[in-house]
């Protein structure tokens, strides 16, 4: 019996651009970057330079903390420059990337009989440990402590997000390879959350050694921690993992074939996406290659003189790249949209305003639940304190007082925020909260400031 | 477009360094009322919901609207009702209008005058709670009220009720009623009894359907006082208007059903129980439904209580709030010969006891948490 969850809070943000079904082209990115800042909490020690000649799979840098972590070259090539920031922080590592790329071969024993140790032990030298997150933080775990349970999310239900039945659908082999993998270090404990809607048809559902969840309901039902909550939530104490169905493929990928393949399908999609599609590319690939993708004109009118924003990941948590940027460790997705720099005048006094969604009904988007919209990156207000009530909850899918958690983190007040239960939650589970919210408090960078505040503490 | 210009053209003179820079969240508040400002999100979820403080503030303007203009053209005809001259409709509403206008001048230029003063001291941007705090003042106390007091109420609603808790939301209680409560405490003369509910006439006693009701001699029926044409504060009489208020709160699920429902549910279940153990005649046995009807509860109930910043903050606790906040309105009126009504006084009180309801609500949840630990 898979049990079945169906949820009623939630939202999905009515934007234009969803990605179709189609391969538009195999991009082989002539320089591809690593970049520390997608891992939380990282501390990273660069272990080459730049003129260096590294294989797919060769370290580039390890973790400062726990130098057994290390994150490996998703191409070969010459390590053609290393990027820091303010205080020297390192930002990127670029490799530039052979026109053929030559793997760093892993021996490995079968899948079938390989230990638990041996399993460990593999993901940590080719670096695909990194794409391991831990809940709470969010974080990489520690090769350790062993997780009372792997989650996995097998849909995804971000705005405009990659449609995994279809990026992922010939990869269904390294995915089973790669639960099998994990199934010696958690036996029985790997929960596979699907669609309820696309649960018959989807190639997940013939995946063995896992326990099936189905889940209903709008976004962030495809969100893993939501996903958690539902199936069995985090205690204090309690360390669990997830891994990102693409990040699996991987894994499954290195066990079958002994080698790092990053590449993966990534859905370029949103507003100013020309002809939303999919791609073909690799973990860390260069934006230049997606410049082509985007839209000269803008729609509407009001955004016809405003630039392009490349978004490494979906809307509501992607990283904002620049066309010169690359694409994020854990992203499967581009989204291009228009910045919305423009002047709207008495725009919020508007009785109708066509071209804009609101959740709320203080508007009249309501009226039309099929119309999607050409958004953009405008703040639409200005930041205040909290002060409606009663919303944040109507979009987190979750036991769980979201004002009450935030205050708490502003306050710095660990074990109030250890109560009312910062081990559950990661900055995406609080994504919708921030778009909605009409104060336009930035809750994902509280959220992040508090896990900080706990690793810290916790130390 | 020309206005574009002209704000771009002196802006500079507004922003730091610039000659005028010390009212930079004046300026910035004029230049975001009329624009909604260009900034782009820069950290967290790139696109943002249409909504805004503001807009969520003119919905509750926009829904004050039928009380309002209900309210003016109930002070032309009960002026001229009482002094007893022929006025036609438009002479009546025009009446009360040049008598409501002056009261929203002083609210307005008062309160939104120290809100500007105090965004500056803090270096905010102003915040529109007050476009609403100003929208209900002069809507709550009686048509006469002499200026110079309601502009003192209004600079103590903002000033120690407000700002000195650092703002629109983080206040404790509710400005407006805050505004009338210091004038019902600092000018009772003024605030009740039977001669200050009718505009221009002096010395006429015009009691509103509470106080007759308080001393047994109610001469108004429900419809009377369902429709408004009543004695009371200017927004306060007609409950159809209020309703339509209502509606627009609820849909646009601005203000909380909860709070309303239950607050209802909480009016009757006392006025009930007074029923019940009534003595013939009395004051209690007066129908409980006609509580509904009367003085500021619905008010109170629709526009006062349900202020997101005031109010229980968690949906059980909503229904805790409004249900105490009817039967607590109610129990004053009935069982408290000094104060004709309580509505003002529970809202006030359960304010400040909501955050305490919040408490234990959220504690409910940490002991959920808590429970699932120790079951294990």
């Amino acid at each position: 019996m898979v049990d079945y969850i169906k949820l009623r809070k939630g939202l999905d943000i009515p934007i234009a651009g969803t990605s179709n079904a189609k391969i538009a082209k195999s991009i082989v990115s002539d320089t591809v970057a690593l970049k520390p800042t997608d891992f939380k909490g990282l501390i990273p020690k660069l272990v080459v330079k730049e003129g260096d000649t590294v294989l797919a799979g060769d370290t580039l840098f390890v973790d400062k903390k726990r130098p057994e972590i290390r994150f490996t070259s998703p191409v070969s090539g010459v390590v053609s420059e290393i990027v820091r920031g303010e205080k020297r922080k390192l930002l990127e590592v670029r490799v530039k990337a052979d026109p053929e790329t030559k793997y760093q071969k892993f021996d490995l024993p079968k899948v079938e009989t390989i230990s638990k140790e041996e399993v460990i032990n593999a993901l940590l030298e080719s670096g695909l440990w990194a794409g391991i997150k831990q809940r709470p933080y969010g974080i990489i775990p520690s090769p350790e402590v062993m997780p009372k349970a792997i989650f996995i999310s097998g849909f995804n239900t971000a705005p405009l997000g990659a449609d995994f039945d279809y990026t992922l659908r010939d990869e269904l082999t390294n995915i089973q390879t790669a639960v099998n993998a994990f199934a010696k270090i958690v036996p029985g404990k790997i929960h596979f959350s699907l669609n309820a809607q696309t649960y018959a048809s989807t190639p997940f559902h013939k995946l063995q050694g896992v326990i099936f969840h189905k889940f209903v309901g709008p976004h962030p039902a495809g969100n893993v921690g939501v996903q958690i909550h539902h199936i069995s939530p985090i205690n204090k104490g309690e360390v669990v993992w997830t891994i990102d169905l693409n990040h699996l493929a991987v894994i499954g990928r290195l066990f079958n074939k002994g080698i790092c393949d990053y590449s993966k399908t990534i859905a370029v999609s949103g507003p100013r996406a020309a002809s939303p599609c999919y791609v073909k590319g690799i973990v860390g690939m260069s934006m230049k290659h997606i410049a082509e993708f985007a839209s000269k004109e803008a729609e509407p009118k009001y955004l016809k003189d405003c630039a392009v924003r490349y978004v490494s990941g979906d809307v509501l948590t992607g990283k904002n790249v620049g066309e010169e940027g690359f694409l994020g460790y854990f992203d499967s997705q581009i989204t291009i949209l228009s910045e919305g720099d423009y002047y709207e005048g008495l725009g919020w006094a508007k009785i109708i305003r066509p071209k804009k969604f609101s959740f709320s009904k203080t508007y009249f988007s309501w009226l039309c639940p099929k119309k999607q919209y050409n958004m953009d990156t405008n703040f639409n207000g200005g930041e205040r304190a909290f002060v409606v009530n009663g919303n944040y909850e109507k979009v987190l899918p979750m036991d769980i007082y979201p004002v009450y958690l935030l205050k708490a983190i502003l306050a710095g007040d660990i074990d109030k925020m250890e109560q009312l239960g910062i081990y559950e939650v990661i900055e995406e589970d609080f994504a919708l909260c921030e778009y909605i919210c009409p104060s336009k408090i930035e809750i994902q960078s509280i959220i992040s400031d508090g896990i900080d505040l706990m690793l810290k503490e916790m130390a | 477009m020309g206005i574009r210009k002209f704000i771009d053209n002196i802006k500079p003179t507004f922003e730091k360094g610039g000659k005028l820079g010390f009212l930079h969240s004046t300026f910035d508040a004029f230049e975001s009322f009329a624009f909604v400002p260009n900034t782009t999100t820069k950290k967290g979820s790139h696109v943002r919901d249409c909504v805004d403080l503001k807009r969520v503030m003119i919905v509750v303007v926009v829904a004050l609207l039928p009380a309002l203009l209900f309210g003016a053209y109930n002070v032309g005809y009960q002026h001229a009702l009482a002094a007893g001259t022929e006025m036609s409709f438009m002479q009546m509403f025009w009446y009360g209008i040049l008598k409501v206008i002056p009261l929203y001048l002083v609210s307005y230029i008062v309160g939104l005058g120290i809100e500007f003063v105090s965004a500056q001291i803090r270096g905010h941007e102003v915040n529109e709670g007050y476009l609403v705090s100003g929208m209900l003042i002069p809507l709550i106390v009686p048509v006469d009220v002499p200026l110079w007091m309601l502009a003192i109420a209004v600079a103590f609603a903002v000033i120690i009720g407000k700002e000195v808790f650092g703002g629109t939301g983080m206040n404790i209680w509710n400005p407006a009623l805050l505004a009338r409560a210091f004038l019902f405490f600092a000018y009772p003369s003024k605030m009740s009894g039977d001669q200050v509910w009718v505009s221009g006439v002096d010395g006429f006693s015009g009691a509103t359907p509470l106080a007759q009701a308080s001393t047994g001699e109610l001469q108004y029926s429900f419809m009377d006082m369902f429709v408004g044409l009543i004695p009371g504060s200017v927004g306060e009489t007609s409950v159809i208007a209020i309703l339509i208020g209502a509606i627009i709160l609820i849909w646009t699920g601005v203000a909380s059903w909860k709070i309303m429902v239950s607050g209802v549910a909480g009016a009757l279940a006392i006025g009930l129980l007074a029923n019940a153990f009534a003595p013939e005649g009395s004051y209690l046995a007066m129908p409980a439904y006609y509580h509904l009807v009367m003085g500021g509860f619905a008010f109170g109930i629709v526009f006062m209580a349900t202020d997101p910043v005031t109010s229980s903050q968690t949906e059980t606790g909503k229904w805790i709030y409004g249900f105490l906040v009817g039967a607590i309105a109610i129990i004053v009126r009935l069982f408290n010969p000094g104060y004709p009504e309580g509505m003002m006084l529970a809202i006030l009180l359960m304010n400040t006891f909501a955050p305490l309801i919040d408490y234990y609500v959220v504690n409910a949840n940490i002991k959920r948490r808590l429970k699932r630990v120790n079951s294990k």
